[in-house]
């Protein structure tokens, strides 16, 4: 029997309920977001369905520390590289959050290809999630980009000749090779500007394509829905497993065969 | 107050000071953080109180009441003649447009594409074009010839604009060739790779102890004996070039860049760069097949060399 709440209770409730209802009438957001946490997925989803919001969330910690990480370096040839060693050894937990940076980086990479991995594998490219699975190819070439123009910043040996090597690979595309290799440097050779470029790009630009992508990517995931590993007996339409998984606990609520309201009939 | 049953409207919130007493504390607060504590401290005094204030009102249900009963139609006002007015236009057929529906589309988009046209397209010339127009030629002053002993190697480090700074520094391995037809002759390699742009290494001894600082028009220009016996090695994927700068392995497409030169006052003048296919003969009657810079990795000559047909500007 549910406890009967006292009046001040009820009106420490409606404080709180307040400025969400009032967020809800204007925007519905606060619908949206109810529906997007607690949709249903299929019941017979495992930890490799979770690759995709694991991407998601090294991108986002990669925005934090990137933000944070732009308030002390100096996108300027003569003092690019002192101001990264200056956040590495002076500033507080600056070789924390620049670690995060540079070693997220990597992992958001690998996450996106194993996430590619999994959809490749599991079939889950295929009608109707196609447009998804292009959206996810630029996303990937995107996020290489954002790596490419990351690459550079820390202005040492290493990140100038990767990055002469990295548009020189560019250059050598058939026709467009030549016009792109001096697009990305700027002129015919690289110069100081670089730097600014490459770092405008990496902080603005792309970022911004990558959020405008993964918003779409998101959308198409929501609106499709999630798909069903390909041995899924609920997606080929026959009888689940005699003995239904377990019911599963979290923010998104398990699908009816989970939840165990599709059961095999008795025999 | 209890809503009438099907009531629909909106619930809306009372006339209250306290959101505005909670404004004032807040802006009295902020001003003081900056002019003076205790102004600070009497803001935010005021905030609290009128925050509780309003919350509690919130929270109380107290601020819930009706908006005004809509307006009953006066049995007094005319009724518009079906014959006028809205009434008695025809409905319109599905997908039927009007003509000036479709100006005032056409309009707005049009302002709008032209007024898009108008702020992109100078921002997207502004990031685009200058590395494709103005590229400057630079000549760098490497030194008296005399510094340049005949049939020996130097390694040259150069700012190549000085007014970029060191990014703009450079290498080029030269030898002097001694005279040809009465005039100085001279091998100016570029050490940048032919296959991916590494700076290659000469393959043999340097002599640092040997090295020499001139002073010219261009600022400092290092000078360093060497002794490439066994030609110029990259050291990022292999590639190697005999002292010609001919190809003789790995991944490289074509022969080392060379620098045109010219002798001005007695001292040694590096012009542009240029792309070299192959070189037959070595020194003073080396034959070189010269091609418009090219990047590397792209090939100057051969049939693969149709891959490249245009080169941007240098």
């Amino acid at each position: 029997m549910a406890r009967k709440r006292s009046a001040r209770q009820e009106a420490m409730q409606r404080a709180v309920m307040y400025p969400l209802d009032w967020l809800e009438e204007r925007s519905g957001l606060v619908g949206a977001t109810r529906y997007f946490l607690f949709r249903k997925v299929p019941g017979d989803t495992s930890w490799w369905h979770t690759l995709g919001s694991a991407t998601l969330t090294a991108f986002l910690v990669q925005l934090v520390t990137g933000v944070i990480l732009a308030m002390y370096y100096k996108p300027d040839p003569r003092s690019a590289h002192a101001s990264i060693e200056h956040i590495q050894h002076d500033l507080t937990l600056g070789w924390l959050v620049r670690g995060m940076h540079r070693w997220g980086a990597s992992v958001f990479i690998i996450l996106m290809f194993m996430h590619m991995g999994r959809v490749f594998l599991f079939g889950a490219y295929k009608y109707p999630r196609e447009l998804n699975w292009i959206i996810g190819v630029l996303l990937l070439a995107t996020g290489l980009f954002e790596g490419l123009t990351g690459y550079l910043l820390p202005y040492d040996q290493t990140a100038y000749w990767a990055t002469v090597v990295a548009i020189n690979i560019n250059g050598t595309a058939p026709f467009v090779g030549p016009y792109l290799a001096t697009l990305l440097r700027g002129g015919a050779e690289i110069g100081p500007d670089v730097l600014a470029r490459f770092y405008s790009l990496h902080m603005l630009l792309v970022p911004g394509a990558l959020i405008g992508l993964i918003g779409l990517h998101l959308y198409l995931v929501v609106r499709l829905g999630v798909s069903s590993p390909p041995w899924s007996r609920d997606a080929a339409g026959r009888d689940p497993d005699p003995e239904p998984p377990p019911v599963r606990s979290g923010l998104v609520q398990p699908g009816p065969r989970a939840a165990g309201v599709r059961r095999r009939p008795a025999e | 107050m209890e809503d009438r049953p099907g009531d629909d409207r909106p619930q809306l919130p009372p006339p209250s000071l306290w959101p505005v007493g909670f404004a004032v504390g807040i802006v009295c607060l902020l001003v003081g953080l900056v002019v003076s504590w205790p102004a600070a401290a009497v803001g935010a005094a005021l905030a609290v109180v009128f925050g509780f204030l309003w919350a509690r009102e919130v929270a109380t249900g107290r601020a819930q009441v009706a908006g005004p009963p809509p307006a009953e139609p006066s049995p007094d006002a005319p009724a518009i003649p079906a014959h006028r007015g809205e009434a008695a236009m025809p409905e319109p057929e599905p997908g039927e447009r009007f003509p000036r529906s479709k100006f005032l589309e056409g309009a707005t988009l049009g302002l709008g594409g032209v007024i898009g046209a108008i702020v992109t397209l100078p921002a997207a010339g502004f990031a685009v074009l200058p590395g494709f127009l103005k590229q400057k030629a630079h000549e760098v002053d490497v030194g008296p010839l005399t510094d340049f002993e005949e049939n020996k190697w130097k390694l040259v480090t150069f700012l190549r604009d000085p007014s970029e700074g060191e990014i703009s520094r450079r290498t080029a391995y030269i030898r002097n060739n001694g005279l040809l037809d009465g005039k100085p002759s001279f091998t100016v390699i570029s050490n940048r790779c032919a296959h991916l742009g590494c700076p290659v290494q000469p393959g043999g001894p340097l002599f640092p102890k040997q090295e020499k600082t001139v002073k010219t028009d261009n600022g400092e220009v290092q000078v360093t004996p060497m002794l490439p016996a066994a030609g110029f090695i990259c050291p990022c994927h292999g590639g190697a070039y005999d002292q010609e700068g001919n190809r003789t392995a790995g991944p490289p497409v074509r022969g080392l860049d060379r620098y045109e030169f010219s002798i001005r006052n007695g001292r040694l003048i590096l012009g542009n760069t240029f792309s070299v296919g192959k070189v037959v003969g070595s020194g003073k009657d080396a034959r070189i097949k010269r091609y418009e810079l090219t990047g590397p990795g792209q090939h100057v000559d051969g049939i693969e060399s149709w891959l490249y047909p245009l080169q941007p500007p240098h």
